[in-house]
């Protein structure tokens, strides 16, 4: 059992949980990632390390509610628990000293690419950050981002916060001004990614993405979380999850994304019924 | 002196209706009453050779534990058992016992060879319904400190004989449970997951203390085993867990599975109850199971207990030369699993969804034998023909789990990424770790495992009382 220290909303649907692991906490690297169960009969889903607090031997984790596991979960009070919390689990992200890197979070790819900036920075690298979400209220860990970056530009889709367009509207902005990057790391929804990985293409950054498909186990065990990387099957949790972008099979992924779509589609209504019962039934109390 | 011989055919074990339980993950083999395990154990003819222990890989006293329940001494043939085995409702269940002890009976020779295997099933079946515990003296305690990784067979197995000897072991696992692929792989259906849990549960009684969600290559790594928690000594027993996958066409299609994902979706996360439990399956009406060994049995007849109203096993091959226990084999065949022989994928074909529609086969004949001694298929040119399926699961072997290979850099591997490792006591080249079980040997039994296990135990505790400890430091 693994005591929730706190749960704090960063946007809607969006929370960030502390959650105790302290044999997660001692060889964990940025990039990595948990697999977390959240109770009997739950599934088991990979989650980014969004943060470690060693003091509290507690990580962070940033979900965002969009099926029953992680409504569920996001719906956990502090003083709850998950049952089971497996990791650090996959590569830790490859950082050169010294590197100069554009870290490029799309919503809550936001809390994926976090780490990993902390992580360049840590080692002497120096950060350009790019955070992105539809509107104002999606764009997450701005703070925290700016902490870290030597200049951080926030851009939403509709204009209501910061620079109006796409992560990549400012990607390129920036390379046109002449801006020169070691590496590119783009975490977000896939369209943005392969849309990071078509800018940097032509202009011959390298551009690192962090995959998050579907798992089970996360050790290699069942090949579910298979994706083909330059012509080649790789499993992301023990050969990833990040991988080289201009080599990532997209159209793939994204079809393995929606295997299970019209099932979470119903248990997703189940939850909801049986929820909204529970709290009708709790206020005629 | 040996007796005269008697009933010439085996008792035969009573099963649940074929077309009942091809919908129901309930135990298809229901066990021996007494009575049929008496007048079954009566007709073992007592030789004198008795070649059926040789064919133990544990080496129970087989004659022994056979005539106490042919006289009715349930409770001294489960002494007899659970002396040298610590799982004997598993092993009743799972072991091969065709190809090992019951092959050597002398009864055999002639006419159906004693049921040892099923003898073994209702002994330790009658003992747990009678509470009682597996005659585990465990020794004065040594102090000193064993880890096993993988809760296996084979860790298992290691396990209860340290703990036995007075080691205190602890055992990590990756996974939520402990059993390795007791709990993931094998179905509910031939080894009820009770039966597991009930067997970990008496090493835990023994002082084996089980660390679940570890993974080890990433939670620890073998070195740190040693420096910061100071175990003496390291038992690999992880399975080989890495699924195969054939190189064709369609791979990545909605529907594609390696049987190790289908069978831990359905075993482990009991994702036959979804949306009751909350991991969801792809339920085809038509699903293919690629294979001929024991897993793509399973995995077949998982099929058609999801609901398939055609679940179909490909094998490239032809019926004798599958390495599944002709026992699965015949019950598939009752359960109406249709057998497609001698043919092997080229392609798995998607519709616009990406979803499986098709599999694509070619027609094989056996050439001359292989390095397996078993004829190997060669491909029959234009002979390509289409199967609709929705589902497609490859039990098409595994390889070498990377984990702790790559985090521990002096463990000497072969060529295709097993651990090397002696083959009578386990040691490895690496100071203090052994290994066993499918990451030595690649894909094989769960008895195999836990006989590794056994060998590898003796040589851990004799390392342990020759060595200092101290020289760990």
């Amino acid at each position: 059992m693994h005591r929730i220290l706190s749960n704090e909303v960063l946007a809607p649907d969006v929370h960030r949980l502390w959650v105790e692991a302290p044999h997660v906490i001692r060889k964990r690297r940025p990039g990595q990632f948990v697999i977390v169960r959240a109770s009997e009969d739950g599934e088991r889903i990979p989650l980014t390390i969004a943060d470690v607090d060693p003091a509290r031997g507690a990580i962070a984790l940033v979900i965002q509610g969009v099926g029953k596991t992680t409504m569920f979960i996001n719906e956990l009070p502090a003083g709850g628990s998950l049952l089971d919390v497996v990791g650090p689990l996959g590569r830790p992200t490859r950082i050169e000293p010294g590197s100069r890197v554009c870290c490029v979070g799309g919503g809550i790819g936001t809390a994926v690419v976090y780490p990993i900036a902390c992580g360049v920075k840590s080692l002497g690298g120096r950060v350009v950050s790019i955070v992105g979400g539809r509107t104002r209220d999606l764009v997450i860990l701005e703070a925290e981002m700016r902490h870290v970056s030597e200049q951080c530009i926030v851009t939403t889709d509709d204009g209501s916060y910061g620079m109006k367009g796409l992560v990549t509207d400012a990607l390129v902005e920036l390379l046109d001004k002449g801006e020169v990057f070691d590496e590119v790391v783009a975490v977000g929804p896939l369209p943005m990614m392969r849309a990071v990985c078509d800018v940097t293409r032509s202009r011959n950054v390298p551009t690192i993405v962090s995959l998050n498909p579907v798992m089970v186990d996360g050790t290699g065990m069942c090949g579910g979380c298979r994706v083909q990387v330059g012509g080649e099957q790789k499993f992301v949790c023990v050969d990833g999850p990040e991988f080289d972008g201009h080599q990532v099979d997209f159209d793939g992924l994204a079809a393995r994304l929606r295997a299970y779509r019209e099932q979470e589609a119903a248990a997703l209504v189940q939850f909801r019924r049986d929820h909204d019962l529970e709290c009708e039934a709790m206020g005629t109390v | 002196m040996a007796k005269k011989i008697g009933q010439k055919t085996k008792t035969p074990m009573p099963c649940r209706d074929a077309v009942e339980r091809s919908h129901s993950f309930d135990e298809v083999a229901q066990g021996y009453t007494a009575e049929m395990a008496i007048a079954e154990a009566n007709r073992c003819i007592d030789c004198k050779n008795r070649p059926c222990i040789a064919g133990c890989p544990v080496e129970i006293d087989i004659p022994t534990f056979v005539a106490q329940v042919g006289a009715g001494d349930f409770e001294g043939a489960y002494r007899t058992l659970s002396s040298k085995n610590l799982l004997p409702a598993i092993c009743g269940r799972v072991c091969p016992q065709e190809d090992q002890c019951e092959a050597e009976c002398t009864l055999g020779v002639k006419f159906d060879a004693v049921g040892i295997g099923r003898l073994e099933r209702f002994i330790a079946d009658w003992a747990a319904e009678q509470g009682l515990e597996p005659v585990a003296e465990v020794a004065e305690p040594t102090g000193h400190k064993v880890a096993v990784i993988g809760s296996g067979p084979a860790g298992l197995t290691v396990a209860a004989d340290l703990a036995r000897l007075g080691h205190q072991v602890t055992v990590f696992e990756a996974l939520h449970k402990a059993g390795g692929v007791l709990i993931y792989g094998i179905p509910e259906f031939r080894l009820p997951k009770s039966i597991v849990a009930r067997e970990v549960h008496a090493l835990e009684r023994m002082g084996v203390e089980i660390k679940t969600n570890h993974v080890i290559g990433r939670t620890f790594t073998v070195d740190e085993l040693f420096s910061e928690l100071g175990y003496e000594a390291v038992f690999i027993g992880t399975g080989a867990g890495l699924p195969h996958f054939p190189k064709i066409p369609g791979l990545n299609l909605i529907g594609v599975y390696s049987a190790n994902e289908y069978l831990t979706r359905s075993n482990l996360m009991k994702g036959y109850r979804f949306p009751e439990s909350d991991t969801p399956m792809i339920r085809g009406r038509r699903v293919a199971v690629i294979g001929g060994g024991n897993t793509a049995m399973d995995a077949v007849r998982t099929a058609k207990r999801l609901g398939a109203e055609d679940a179909i096993l490909i094998y490239r091959r032809s019926r004798v030369e599958m390495p599944a226990r002709a026992e699965e084999v015949e019950h598939a065949e009752e359960e109406g699993i249709e057998f497609i022989l001698l043919a092997a994928p080229t392609a798995i074909l998607g519709d616009d969804r990406s979803r499986v529609r098709a599999i694509r086969c070619e027609r094989m004949e056996l050439g001359p034998p292989d390095a397996s001694g078993r004829r190997s298929p060669v491909p029959i040119p234009g002979s390509e023909f289409d199967i609709e399926v929705e589902v497609v699961v490859f039990a098409v072997g595994q390889g070498a789990n990377p984990l702790i290979r790559d985090t521990t850099p002096d463990l000497h591997v072969n060529k295709w990424g097993y651990v090397k490792a002696d083959p009578q006591t386990g040691a490895t080249e690496k100071r203090g770790v052994f290994a066993g079980g499918d990451i030595v040997t690649g894909g094989a039994t769960v008895i195999s495992a836990m006989g590794a296990g056994r060998r590898a135990a003796r040589a851990i505790d004799k390392y342990l009382s020759t060595q200092s400890p101290d020289g760990f430091a």
